[in-house]
């Protein structure tokens, strides 16, 4: 049994890889089953503004677990004498958390909440490295707060899906009201959901994948064709 | 002028607490010696082998090692040793650059192929 999908795969996408990721990364893997077994891993972006409910939907249908990160203080942050000179190596920790799904056959799904504030944004391309798509949320009380997450995901090609946060009390839309204040291209689905729900969570996740595997499927054959 | 605590350390703001000093680890070497990019979900682990020069591992390459026993994923590495990741990638450069770890999966580029893609779709189908 195959249980490593990497060796087959790494030929599709070896001609597609950028300049900056040719370094032979990817040695020999072991196959096998047990603790020597070496897992499949993804990841999943989950982006949106602050408070929209990132960690409430990590948290209804994966293992939550901390990270410990930098973030680079800048001029603005900390008095000019304290940086001086040493700008490019001045950071502070700062903790995160992600999921963590583990899967039978040795795949695990990570899903990161991409961080919401300003100062944050170096993290993303960390982040967003090599992911599978990302699930922009959107709370239809500041439809506005995700515009910048879709920017990114647009500009970056990464592919998305809107998934609307139904909080209680929130005024409720339909689907294509909020496709239309997003200014989403047609093929972007546009799904409603309850973050708290690990049923609607699941239907999330999976609308993404579904969505990603036709959109990747058609730019293959389109740039074949 | 950033005010200081009692223990002299360098506060930034109320909530962000103390400026710690995660690169005395490394050194302060704050990038990998090593032409490796360590992605959050490539998949390393220890050879048991090495090291090729005068390497000393120190006591957090050493523990790193530990839980490298079995291919591990880097996020979880590091979740799991409780090293910002900056840190972390500086340690895993030193221990490839010994032979004593290795990657052995990566993060493919720029997109998951379709292979991928199905076996998430199904594991989530099943959850």
């Amino acid at each position: 049994m195959d249980l490593n999908p990497y060796d087959s795969a790494r030929q599709d996408s070896a001609r597609q890889d950028s300049a900056r990721h040719d370094t032979a990364r990817q040695d020999s893997a072991s196959q096998g089953t047990g603790p020597s077994a070496v897992p499949s891993t993804a990841k999943i972006l989950i982006a949106g503004g602050f408070g929209v409910g990132k960690t409430t939907l990590v948290g209804s249908v994966s293992e939550i677990r901390p990270l410990r990160t930098e973030e680079p203080l800048s001029d603005r942050s900390v008095g000019i004498d304290d940086t001086h000179g040493l700008s490019a190596k001045t950071t502070t920790t700062v903790a995160m958390d992600f999921g963590r799904i583990s899967f039978s056959s040795q795949l695990v799904l990570y899903l990161f909440g991409t961080p919401g504030q300003e100062r944050f944004w170096f993290m993303w391309d960390d982040l967003s490295f090599g992911a599978i798509g990302a699930v922009v949320m959107a709370d239809t009380r500041r439809v506005a707060d995700c515009f910048a997450s879709i920017d990114y995901f647009e500009r970056n090609d990464i592919p998305f899906i809107v998934a609307v946060n139904c909080f209680e009390g929130a005024p409720r839309f339909e689907a294509d009201d909020i496709r239309i204040a997003l200014t989403l291209k047609p093929e972007i689905p546009v799904v409603l959901c309850d973050a708290r729900d690990r049923e609607s969570v699941k239907k999330v996740l999976i609308g993404l994948a579904r969505y990603v595997m036709l959109s990747r499927s058609q730019a293959t054959t389109a740039s074949r064709g | 002028m950033t005010p200081r605590d009692s223990h002299g350390e360098r506060w930034f703001d109320q909530e962000a607490g103390p400026i710690v000093r995660p690169y005395a680890v490394t050194n302060g070497r704050t990038l990998p010696d090593s032409s490796a990019s360590f992605g959050l979900i490539d998949v390393v682990v220890a050879t048991g082998e090495g090291p090729y020069g005068h390497f000393r591992p120190g006591p957090e390459h050493r523990r790193i090692l530990g839980v490298c026993r079995r291919p591990t994923p880097i996020v979880d590495l590091t979740s799991e040793i409780d090293l910002p990741l900056g840190v972390v990638r500086v340690l895993l450069g030193d221990l490839t650059n010994e032979g004593m770890l290795r990657i052995v999966s990566a993060q493919r580029q720029p997109v998951p192929d379709q292979r991928l893609l199905r076996m998430v779709l199904d594991g989530l189908e099943s959850l």
